[in-house]
């Protein structure tokens, strides 16, 4: 069985005032249904934009090339009416600020409602029921009073569980979630990933979360792809990536983060800073930043190399191969 | 070890035109001494940023009182503050907000010099010195903030700080706003200007590892209240509160092992409408009968902590939790 | 002294040859012709006794004559010059209309700064009386004013000022409203800035941005109002040279359509020219403008 999602050298260029530059480059991976797949990066690292391609939502003169086969079908060469039909029933997408995603003059039920009846054809009380259970598979309490209230009289943790519930109204299939915990206390955020856990288990659902958050990627995901500069470094399962990381950039990641023990240590960073937009280094992306790095990183292109089972790396020289 | 910051009785209220008054703080302790940095955590919602604001002068107290270094601190009016209190500063959360952004770097950093009187000639070498300090350029000074990434930026802004010599910083969420790579970089600088110049810092954050790592002591707060502090690594390993430990349990960790966070079900409810007695009762999962009705005053715990349970003795030293069995009888007094 | 590693310096975001490399909005083809019509009618003005054949009251040449060679743009029922009368009328009314917009302008911005520094009941009653400025249409009130006071051209600048103020009061105050309560001037009077010094020193680049690009808009208006007032017979009494004054009596002999078309022509490229500059300015003064894109 493939694939529910496979997405093969994706290139997203950008306009600006400099002319066309590459925020997404050469980007290959895939989502298995009822998978959590991580795509963990720096703002600038392309993260954002990989998915905004997927779904035909990128700025105004973008170009992309490569594919994205999702369900067998090309997202990237479909039409603006075809993508329409996909994004909503097929994919969804969770948003960082639930605020925004959400109508602020409409009420629940008409937002949750709307998408089924014009997806799913489904009448008005058969929408409604749909909207409650919807409502109580994300725990919200109170699902038949909530649906006549506007998102503004909930709490933000709520709001991010409504917004979740509209983007399941339709039962897609994929759910791309951009940093859906960012902007939410732990203790909700909690909920929020045991929820995601829970919809994949039960209902097959595939979901991207887009985080910069090693420790969320860790709780829930199955699959972690590590990206910098627009391009991958490393891709792998969870374990892996999160204990025997082989590329230097994600172990700089990882460093960073403050000490599961706490102590007096000071923090790590990554020195520098990620590259904006067109002024991603030749060669290897990160190698300014890069402790290991060799003269031959600052002009060579560094491809994904298998280092394990199901584990690419992007850095040749690999440095981190030895711990291994 | 001289106490430099102190808040006693400390409440706080948003008035807001046709609604209730809102104690967004209500009755919170505080002390920091010099040297010190002190955790502040809590959910969003729970004062933590009001009471920042408030012990700075930025809002006003509706009870009780703040001293720095031993002097009162009182609400910003039109007039100056008090010399005294100049070296009382904060540090904001989104770097974009708090710097000026029509006025260059360097403008803005002599401010501090400029209003401790220091010559105008002079500010300009020293100002370059500060901002080398802080980890950048001199000439970044004839820039704007634009022209600044956000952890650039939040060097600027302390380094504006620094300008009066303070000997307190309030941070407030300094480094949320920031990249990933950023954030460790900036409160790397925060923690060596505190242990070098010997300052205090209150480091409010919902970043709970953050905390762990930097703080000496850590308040927890929960809908205007502080109900647990001590001394980070033992609050850590063994929470007095059932908040404490339920904000701990839902932090993930980035170890691969692919534990779900724990959740803790609910919301902060609304500070208009507290719930009677403790006001964590309708979400501990300890919470006793007596709990509704009966709301535990913060008490002194053995080994310089404290903490607002039913479940902790004053003077004995903290109960962990994990061993207490919640249908067990009431904890006596 | 460094307390950072040299090394962990984040690199800066954007470079002073970067923003040399984006396109200075005074490039856009808008903004170059209104700051040619600008300076062209400052020159004008300015050098209106060299460009004019006659004097703007000459009653020299036969009346009523058509455009030709000799009278550019023909002349008028008294058999002046309409050439010399619309280069001279620039004399009247740009530095008329610069200076009500400066009067405007100064008295808006205090009393702006006035309501919103010290709030409450102050403000209240200076906002009501902006509002009751408001309630009427400018011209409408501008003609009452200008009527009350007299018929004359400085009344007329007086009338207009009356109407203009209240808008730039209104922005002024929103501007130190919401700025009062940023973070950096939060920042600022925690280093001991008092709320006046930070009213001045901070709070003044960031007002005056955006009240500038207003003025600048409101010149062309400015030289608008001015001309209707002229045209309904209460600002410049003939025999001015005056460009609305012009245009009414070319509304009275309108089959000689030259007498009102030049002066028409006059007032029109001077309210489009610093409409563009206005708009150009908007975008120049914004060091935001050139922020770089980010993903």
């Amino acid at each position: 069985m493939g694939a529910l999602l496979e997405v093969e050298n994706l290139t997203v260029w950008l306009a600006t005032r400099r002319g066309p530059q590459k925020a997404v480059d050469d980007v290959s991976f895939h989502v298995d249904a009822g998978e959590i797949f991580g795509l963990a990066g720096e703002s600038g690292s392309g993260k954002t934009m990989t998915a905004m391609a997927l779904l035909g939502l990128l700025p105004h003169a973008a170009r992309t090339s490569g594919r994205a086969v999702f369900d067998g079908r090309d997202l990237l060469s479909m039409s603006a009416k075809q993508l329409r039909s996909v994004r909503g029933r097929h994919i969804a997408m969770v948003s960082q600020d639930p605020s925004t995603s959400l109508h602020p003059m409409l009420t629940v039920e008409t937002q949750l409602t709307e998408h089924m009846r014009h997806h799913l054809g489904l009448g008005r009380s058969e929408a409604r029921g749909r909207a409650t259970e919807l409502l109580a598979t994300v725990r919200i309490p109170d699902p038949e009073r909530a649906l006549s209230a506007h998102p503004a009289q909930f709490s933000g943790g709520m709001r991010q569980r409504i917004a979740i519930a509209v983007a399941l109204a339709c039962q897609p299939r994929l759910l791309l979630a951009d940093e859906p915990t960012t902007a939410l206390d732990v203790t909700v955020q909690a909920g929020i990933l045991r929820l995601l856990d829970r919809l994949r288990r039960e209902q097959d659902l595939a979901v991207v979360v887009i985080t910069h958050d090693l420790g969320v990627m860790s709780a829930v995901t199955d699959r972690i792809c590590v990206m910098y500069g627009g391009r991958l470094a490393e891709t792998g399962p969870r374990q892996d990536v999160l204990n025997q990381p082989r590329h230097p950039y994600t172990r700089g990641l990882l460093d960073a983060l403050p000490h599961p023990e706490g102590g007096a240590a000071a923090l790590r960073p990554v020195p520098g800073s990620p590259p904006p937009l067109g002024r991603v280094p030749e060669g290897c992306p990160f190698h300014p930043r890069c402790g290991f790095a060799l003269p031959s990183c600052r002009t060579e292109r560094p491809a994904p190399v298998l280092v394990g089972e199901a584990h690419t790396s992007a850095c040749p020289p690999d440095p981190l191969g030895g711990a291994a | 070890m001289s106490v430099l910051l102190e808040a006693t009785g400390l409440a706080v209220e948003y008035h807001r035109r046709g609604g209730p008054t809102v104690r967004a703080v209500d009755g919170v302790d505080l002390r920091l001494n010099r040297g010190e940095i002190l955790g502040l955590v809590g959910e969003s919602g729970c004062g933590k940023s009001t009471l920042g604001r408030a012990v700075v002068g930025l809002l006003p107290a509706a009870a009780g009182e703040i001293r720095f270094a031993g002097h009162p601190v009182a609400p910003l009016g039109r007039r100056r503050r008090p010399r005294q209190l100049r070296g009382l500063q904060m540090v904001f959360q989104d770097p974009y907000a708090s710097l000026n952004p029509r006025r260059r770097v360097g403008e803005q950093i002599a401010d501090g010099y400029l209003l401790g009187g220091v010559a105008r000639a002079e500010t300009v070498r020293r100002t370059g010195e500060l901002l080398e300090r802080v980890g950048l350029a001199a000439d970044a000074a004839s820039r704007y903030p634009h022209e600044f990434s956000g952890g650039q930026r939040q060097r600027i802004a302390i380094a504006r700080a620094l300008a009066t010599d303070p000997s307190c910083i309030i941070a407030d969420e300094p480094i949320s706003a920031l990249d990933a790579s950023a954030q460790a970089s900036v409160a790397n600088l925060l923690v060596a200007l505190v242990r070098e110049l010997d300052m205090g810092m209150v480091f409010i954050s919902h970043d709970l590892s953050v905390v762990r790592q930097i703080a000496d002591r850590t308040a927890v707060m929960y809908l205007g209240r502080v109900v647990e502090v001590g001394p980070t690594q033992q609050l850590w390993s063994a929470p007095a509160h059932p908040y404490t430990r339920a904000l701990i349990a839902a932090v993930p960790r980035a170890d691969g092992a692919g534990v779900l966070p724990v959740e803790l079900p609910g919301d902060v409810p609304d500070p208009a409408r507290p719930p009677t007695g403790c006001r964590f009762h309708p979400r501990c999962p300890l919470a006793r009968p007596e709990c509704v009705r009966h709301d535990p005053p913060l008490v002194a715990l053995s080994g310089d902590r404290a903490a607002a349970c039913v479940l902790q003795n004053a003077g004995e030293p903290a109960r962990p939790l994990g061993e207490l069995d919640p249908a067990a009888s009431p904890a006596q007094k | 002294m460094t307390v950072t590693d040299p090394a962990r310096v984040d690199l800066p975001v954007s470079t002073r040859r970067d923003r040399a490399a984006v396109r200075s909005p005074w490039r856009q083809p808008l903004a170059i012709v209104g700051a040619a019509l600008v300076v062209l009618w400052v020159l004008v003005a300015l050098l209106a006794p060299l460009l004019a054949p006659h004097g703007p009251l000459d009653q020299l040449a036969p009346k009523l004559q058509a455009p030709s060679g000799e009278y550019l743009f023909g002349t008028d029922e008294l058999g002046r010059d309409v050439f010399s009368r619309v280069v001279y009328g620039s004399r009247i009314s740009l530095p008329l209309a610069c200076l009500l917009v400066v009067l405007a302008t100064v008295l808006g911005a205090v009393v702006g700064t006035i309501a919103g520094f010290f709030g409450g009941w102050v403000d209240s009653i200076l906002m009501r009386l902006a509002d009751l400025v408001f309630a009427f249409p400018g011209i409408i009130l501008a003609m009452a004013v200008a009527a009350a006071l007299g018929p004359q051209l400085r009344n007329a600048v007086l009338a207009v000022v009356v109407v203009s103020w209240p808008s730039y009061a209104r922005l002024v105050r929103g501007l130190v409203l919401s700025a009062r309560n940023s973070e950096y001037v939060a920042a600022s009077r925690l280093l001991g800035s008092s709320a006046l010094r930070t009213m001045l020193v901070d709070l003044r680049p960031n007002i005056a941005g955006p009240v500038l690009v207003m003025a600048a808009l409101d010149v062309g208006n400015a030289v608008l109002l001015l001309s209707g007032l002229s045209f309904l017979g209460l600002g410049a009494q003939p025999p001015a040279a005056e460009w609305g004054a012009m245009v009414a009596a070319g509304a009275a002999n309108f089959d000689r359509w030259w007498i009102g078309l030049f002066p028409g022509l006059a007032i029109l490229t001077v309210v489009l020219a610093f409409n563009f500059v206005g708009d150009t300015l908007r975008d120049a003064l914004d060091p935001r403008t050139a922020r770089a894109i980010r993903d």
